[in-house]
């Protein structure tokens, strides 16, 4: 047992930092970022692209690093702290599990060496209006043509970076009802594919996502991602990773809100003194801090479970870190904000921005309480016979 | 990073655990699992089970018959130890004042008391609380008064722990009234059997008669029963205060209580079902578990960094937050279990009364109303959770 960091690893964590922390360092240039034409700045996707950093979860032989979830976990946290714009959970943890669980190799070989250059990004259109985090609800349809290929027909919503992605990973139903485990199919659609139509639009924290619509859109044999119908156990797994990735990346947030709000409340004076004398704002930075620190512990059980080949093992575990994780992220948004006074209810000052994701942060992939009643439905964390 | 654990470390926990099964007794252990109190028998019979064994004092030196465990060792013994209801050593002895005594005793002092404090020959109790000194300990009254080669006591001690047990006390008095506060401390030992001793129970809200208090009315004692320097008594209550760690956040103790809830919900009818199948109840259970399970891996991330730095170093600023997250789930543990017996809880049943009787029929569920105010302790010993936010207010956060 040893919950340090290697020496590569650390020396990963010295990079992903030193790049991030330099490209957004300034608010004002993030801002700038922002209006860009995809939301992000095209030259700092390139520069993660050169450091390594889309290759780290691909398997060397399709052209990685081979790295784990203890890698994964170490761009999230700098993705956190710095509140990244790149699409790096949509093309990389996202579109990048669904390609490394449920492509052929062959297909592996072909789309991954584009994926970790940066010349293609990817988005995962899975979200739909009516599944909320019932990730099994697929009501978009896949008709076979007879030939191997299919004909897609629905809408997705909320798909992150949709709008400008190059490529989109379509979840959609071969068979079966609308929320049937069985029956769902992955299919890689072109973003400017005939009958495609995106609309898209900033999100809440800064970053773009896409409503879109397909309308008779037909792809041929090669775009099918594994067996179709059989898409389930890949998708769990994808997001099992996404919610390891979500707890780093929460980690990184909640140091930064913790940290503002300390300095914040030992410089802020009223009544002639700092308000960091009081001992009511004192216990409330603490609550912080155990929030924090527990959030760290979680964001590493995640790390050591992401990899879990036993799927009802590694469900149970994200339950529970995803419940720690929004419940920790609320409390320290919340408390953060409210410790800053007025300052923090400003669009100019950083910690709204903070509070802002880690309040999405929550939203994504099934918030606290969806987890909860899951976590509880499949009996929890501890055996009772032990 | 890596959460497995050793083929030597697992073999370690496995050995420690098949002692705990077959060498304590169930009915002592049963004890600690349904809530039950332990008599004084129970508790020393398990002490010297594990001290015939070498494990009652695995933290002390090993010249003094310590263990040399690792940090994972040690983590995985106490582990054990609260997964199976085994009565831990007496704390008194073993992590209080045993500790205080190597590093502050005299050759004489050690020879005489270590062996007999390791092997629960004798029963320590500790006398530091006082009515107008709790949270404010540096305050207290109690004086010792030099009298040729006595010390003369007079005062009173309150909240002593198991004082009825106890041979022995290792108590904090003033002995310099003119000097400030911390100052005028010192350390002293004193043979419970001594003229002008009075122990009163103190009734608490269980029922229980676990604290008392103790008065002194001219108690004599020894000078060379003084532990450390004159005045300098300070220092090995900090000391002794700040040895504990890891082991105060009882993951393992809230872990067997877990289960228990589990083992209890799952035959207690609930509609058409069993009360764990109510999901308010289950999402409340699976709650506690999240942050146990957040919790363990906090005292894990403790013992890493502890294992590869060697003790003594710097602690991490996450061992903090041990002794509140561990409180507060003892706490929720013990609220859970009361609610697994709903009403079948409200019958009062004197420990003292028929054993097993229960007015509703349901013996299970006499202990864990008793149990569950009894843990509202946990949060108010050893420092109170709001002095606890004040420690790491200054000694984390920088205020």
């Amino acid at each position: 047992m040893d919950l340090d960091f290697s020496d590569e690893q650390r020396l990963l964590k010295d990079s992903v930092d030193g790049l991030t922390n330099r490209r957004y360092a300034d608010l004002k240039a993030r801002a700038a970022m922002m209006q860009e034409p995809k939301g992000y700045n095209a030259a700092g996707w390139k520069e993660l692209a050169d450091q390594g950093l889309l290759a780290i979860p691909f398997a060397e032989a399709d052209g990685g690093l081979g790295g784990g979830a203890v890698e994964m976990m170490i761009v999230g946290e700098a993705v956190g702290r710095n509140l990244t714009l790149e699409p790096y959970m949509a093309t990389v943890v996202l579109a990048g599990g669904i390609l490394r669980h449920a492509a052929s190799p062959e297909m592996r070989a072909s789309l991954v060496p584009d994926l970790v250059s940066g010349a293609r990004t990817y988005a995962f259109a899975h979200q739909e209006r009516q599944a909320r985090f019932d990730l099994a609800d697929v009501g978009v349809t896949a008709k076979s043509d007879g030939r191997g290929g299919y004909v897609l027909e629905g809408e997705k919503c909320v798909v992150l970076n949709g709008d400008s992605a190059d490529k989109l990973i379509v979840s959609a139903r071969v068979s079966g009802d609308r929320r049937a485990r069985d029956g769902i199919g992955l299919f890689l659609v072109d973003g400017k594919a005939q009958g495609v139509s995106r609309r898209g639009y900033p999100t809440q924290d800064g970053q773009r996502a896409a409503d879109v619509t397909i309308a008779s859109v037909k792809v041929g044999v090669d775009a099918v991602i594994g067996t179709p119908g059989k898409a389930m156990d890949a998708i769990d797994r994808t997001v099992d990773e996404a919610i390891a990735f979500l707890a780093a990346e929460a980690v990184g947030a909640m140091n930064v809100m913790h940290d503002l709000t300390l300095d914040y409340v030992k410089t802020r004076k009223q009544f002639g003194v700092a308000i960091g004398s009081f001992q009511v704002v004192q216990h409330r930075l603490v609550d912080m801090f155990t929030h924090l620190e527990q959030s760290k512990s979680m964001a590493t059980y995640a790390a050591m479970m992401a990899g879990e080949d036993d799927a009802s093992e590694r469900r149970k575990a994200m339950h529970a870190v995803k419940v720690q994780i929004g419940r920790s992220a609320r409390h320290i948004g919340q408390d953060g904000v409210q410790l800053h006074g007025g300052i923090g209810m400003t669009q100019e000052y950083k910690s709204g921005h903070y509070f802002k994701r880690l309040t999405m942060i929550d939203l994504a992939f099934g918030n606290a309480d969806h987890h909860l009643r899951e976590l509880a439905r499949k009996g929890g964390l501890i055996n009772a016979a032990a | 990073m890596d959460l497995r654990f050793s083929p030597d470390e697992n073999a370690f926990r496995a050995g420690v655990r098949k002692f705990f099964q077959t060498e304590i007794p169930l009915s002592i252990r049963s004890k600690l699992i349904e809530g039950r109190e332990l008599t004084k028998q129970d508790i020393v019979t398990s002490h010297k089970t594990l001290h015939s064994q070498g494990w009652a004092v695995p933290n002390w030196p090993a010249e003094w018959g310590g263990c040399n465990w690792s940090p994972v060792q040690v983590y995985m013994f106490q582990e054990e130890m609260q997964l199976n209801g085994v009565p831990p050593p007496v704390g008194f002895n073993t992590s209080m004042h045993g500790p205080v005594l190597i590093q502050f005793g005299t050759p004489e002092q050690k020879m005489y008391h270590l062996p007999r404090i390791a092997a629960c020959d004798d029963w320590w109790c500790q006398g530091f609380s006082e009515p107008g000194s709790g949270s404010d300990l540096a305050s207290l009254k109690t004086t010792a008064v030099r009298e040729g080669d006595n010390f003369v006591v007079n005062g009173q001690k309150i909240w002593t722990t198991l004082a009825q047990h106890a041979d022995w006390m290792f108590l904090l008095v003033r002995t310099d009234p003119a000097a400030k506060k911390q100052l005028g401390i010192s350390y002293l030992m004193l043979d419970m059997k001594t003229p002008g001793i009075t122990i009163r129970p103190i009734i608490t809200i269980d029922g229980g008669k676990e604290v008392n208090e103790v008065f002194f009315d001219n108690v004599k004692l020894p000078v060379a029963n003084l532990v450390g320097e004159l005045n300098r008594g300070w220092d090995c209550a900090k000391y002794l205060l700040g040895n504990e760690r890891t082991g105060i956040a009882r993951v393992g103790t809230s872990k067997m209580r877990v289960q228990r809830i589990k083992q209890l919900a799952k035959m207690v009818p609930c509609g058409d079902g069993s009360l764990m199948d109510d999901e308010r109840f289950a999402e409340k259970v699976a709650a506690v578990e999240v942050e146990l399970k957040a919790l363990e891996m906090t005292q894990l991330r403790v013992v890493s960094e502890d294992a590869k730095s060697g003790r003594g170093g710097k602690p991490n600023p996450a061992s903090s937050i041990l002794k509140i997250k561990g409180s507060e789930l003892q706490q929720a543990t013990t609220e859970l279990l009361m609610e697994v017996a709903g009403p079948l809880a409200l019958p009062f049943a004197d420990d003292n009364a028929e054993l097993g009787h229960n007015a509703a029929g349901a013996e299970w569920a006499n202990p864990l109303a008793p149990q569950y105010f009894n843990n509202r302790k946990v949060s108010i010993y050893g420092g109170t959770n709001e002095i606890q936010h004040n420690i790491i207010a200054k000694a984390v956060l920088g205020f």
